[in-house]
């Protein structure tokens, strides 16, 4: 096994590519959860953003307009699941699991004539210089601008979640919706802010699938990733900044589980590709030993409010 | 209100029998397919050959039902639903679907079973294959003559003989005209998914590799490959509208003329169980043109390909040696037997690689 620099950097910016829709979702859902709604319709979102996100861009040639159509059917999604749990307060549970299976029946008819159909992938940033540099050249000056925005959500959220009084209202909402409720405050208001933020972010990494990952329209083609992101939700403590560095973990292991076997490495092809779960377990086994209270969840997670009730 | 919904239920279920009992009048021919129509290969390949078959019966046949998305560990409901529901023969297209239909044959002994890629028979299941490895083999030498850098990155799904007979063929073929290259096995375990197979794809050509090719069912290798200005292979379909410059042929299936055969038997009264097994010769697998290669390699190829399709060459003709250097060839055969080539689960000579348990 040769450790040729260049190999090394070009495996590094598929793991970068390969986290990048799996944080965009976990992001949103961060923000979901901490205001106490559990969406578990993230893969039907993801999939719908995806199929709208290629029919937009093929129909206007324009990636930027597949972006925005991914990010508004995501939220569109989100509007059905916020008034199904929000407005008649069904279970969020149900409700998560009814929006997966019909996302990916709205997915597969926006996208049946869209099949066999490719587009240019999205353009990727370029400064004269600095993406020529030799090892860290593309890995940090050289990804395509999702990455970039991924990055800057995970810092806003993070921020915003913290140091803000808005923020610190969303997730008092999310621990004691009761209090919050009897101080005054908008519950259910915030909470649907909440949730179309988690569909637009859901659209959004659906629409990086199809417009940059894999520039063509698949039915099915998120396989899973929204899953993937709901336990990076819980793996990263309900934190942005650990959303990031999970969705690197996950996203590195499956990388290299892939490299591993081109380079002969001389482990079962089957233990490679079950080590991105092997490895999510271990670390959460290890964080909540050392942690002893146990990952904590917004308190009011999955409640229905039902206001003077 | 209970009473209003019972009657309901009464009566959609008395139209959905009706409905059933008029179609006994047409043969009706259902399909169960494990991936996605959508996915431009080894599904799409299929419901191709439905419609082919569609046209070419007309009014004998109602060809319309089909199931996609089908898991293996869904299929047997699936299965059992067409059967319930009128279908005279269903065709069952992935490997993962072999017990299940089986299980439900047992129990709808009217009903004709067709099982593709599989070896269980029964009275009522008959199986049937494409020779894919004979199109492997003549991919395997344009790949020897093409590569610069002696890799050729190979993404296959999971280890069942007809992707380890794919493999070996390949490499015959890659030996007949560059005995100096080596191919890069990366198993992914899924049929479909392209951000995946985009994965190992990419690792592959991060790794030196200027040739793709697959065993899994989505354009994505091919387009990275494009990308990257290297070639590759397609899978089940002609991808050449995702990858114009970089696709050099593919391995397409076309089971239109079998489908049309097997609904004809039925039509006629004469279907029997059995096992077919038909490659380039009968028009099962089919490459399309050869395209971004010199004209010496696409002369090689046809010649190759008539070869193979004439009987004259055969991608396991004596000796086959396993990468022990063991004869795998029973003494004073011609070329290995049909039944080692159907249960392959060792590497030829010149892999270096294991076969995943």
């Amino acid at each position: 096994m040769n450790f040729d620099p260049q190999q090394i950097q070009d495996i590094l910016v598929i793991v970068i590519t390969a986290a990048t829709p799996l944080l965009i979702a976990a992001i949103g859902e961060v923000v979901a959860e901490r205001a106490g709604v559990l969406n578990l319709g993230l893969e039907g979102m993801m999939i719908v953003g995806a199929a709208t996100g290629f029919a937009g861009a093929y129909l206007a040639n324009s990636t930027l307009v597949g972006v925005l159509c991914g990010i508004l059917a995501g939220c569109a999604m989100a509007a059905i699941f916020a008034f199904l749990t929000l407005g008649l307060a069904t279970n969020q549970v149900a409700a998560g699991l009814a929006m997966t299976i019909f996302g990916r029946g709205v997915a597969n008819l926006i996208g049946a004539g869209f099949v066999g159909l490719k587009r240019q992938a999205a353009p990727h940033l370029y400064i004269p210089g600095l993406s020529d540099l030799p090892l860290i050249g593309k890995l940090i000056f050289g990804q395509d601008y999702f990455v970039y925005f991924a990055v800057l959500l995970t810092a806003a959220a993070s921020y915003w979640l913290t140091r803000t009084r808005s923020g610190l209202t969303l997730r008092a909402v999310g621990e004691n919706h009761t209090s919050g409720h009897s101080l005054g405050v908008p519950v259910r208001a915030i909470r649907l802010m909440a949730v179309l933020f988690g569909g637009g972010c859901a659209g959004l990494a659906g629409s990086y699938l199809s417009l940059a990952y894999t520039p063509f329209w698949s039915p099915d083609m998120t396989a899973g990733r929204g899953w993937i992101a709901l336990a990076l939700v819980v793996f990263a403590s309900w934190r942005p900044w650990r959303a990031l560095g999970g969705a690197l973990l996950f996203g590195g292991v499956a990388v290299l589980a892939l490299a591993f076997q081109g380079l002969g490495v001389p482990i079962p092809a089957q233990l490679l590709n079950s080590l991105p779960y092997l490895t999510t377990i271990a670390v959460l086994v290890f964080l909540s030993v050392r942690d002893r209270r146990g990952a904590i969840a917004p308190a009011s997670l999955g409640v229905a409010f039902i206001p003077d009730r | 209100m209970r009473k209003l919904i019972s009657a309901a239920a009464l009566a959609a279920a008395s139209l959905a029998i009706g409905g059933g009992a008029q179609a006994a009048d047409k043969v009706k021919a259902c399909w169960v397919y494990t991936g996605p129509v959508g996915d431009f290969g080894y599904s799409y390949q299929h419901d191709q050959g439905r419609l082919a078959a569609a046209k070419a019966l007309g009014d004998k046949v109602d060809a319309t039902t089909f199931l996609e998305n089908v898991a293996d560990s869904d299929s047997e409901r699936a299965i059992e639903q067409l059967a319930r529901t009128g279908c005279n023969i269903v065709f069952t297209t992935s490997f993962g679907f072999m017990d299940p239909t089986l299980k439900v044959a047992k129990k709808f002994p009217k009903v004709f079973f067709e099982h593709a890629t599989g070896y269980k028979r029964a009275p009522n299941v008959s199986t049937y294959s494409a020779k894919f490895y004979e199109g492997r083999y003549v991919m395997g030498q344009i790949a020897g003559k093409m590569t610069k850098s002696n890799t050729i990155g190979y993404i296959v799904s999971f280890p069942i003989p007809e992707v380890i007979s794919g493999i070996n063929a390949f490499e015959r073929g890659m030996q007949t005209t560059n005995p100096a290259a080596k191919i890069k096995i990366v198993w992914v375990n899924t049929w479909f998914d392209p951000g995946k197979e985009a994965d190992a794809a990419k690792a592959l050509l991060a790794q030196g590799a200027d040739i793709l090719t697959q065993h899994t069912d989505s354009a994505a290798p091919l387009q990275e490959a494009e990308k990257a200005g290297k070639f590759g292979f397609g899978q089940s379909s002609d991808m050449t509208k995702f990858a114009p410059k970089a696709q050099l042929t593919a391995n397409t299936d076309s089971w239109g003329g079998y489908y049309t055969a097997r609904i004809q038997a039925v039509i006629d009264g004469k279907w029997k169980s059995e096992d077919t097994w038909d490659g380039i010769g009968k028009g099962m697998v089919v490459l399309p043109p050869f395209a971004n290669m010199p004209d010496d390699v696409k002369a090689m190829a046809t010649k190759t390909t008539a070869d193979i399709a004439s009987g004259a060459l055969h991608p396991f003709a004596c000796p086959v040696l396993d990468q022990d250097g063991k004869d795998r060839c029973k003494p004073g055969a011609k070329t290995l037997e049909d039944g080692d080539i159907l249960g392959m689960n060792w590497y030829v000579k010149g892999i270096d690689d294991k076969v995943p348990q």
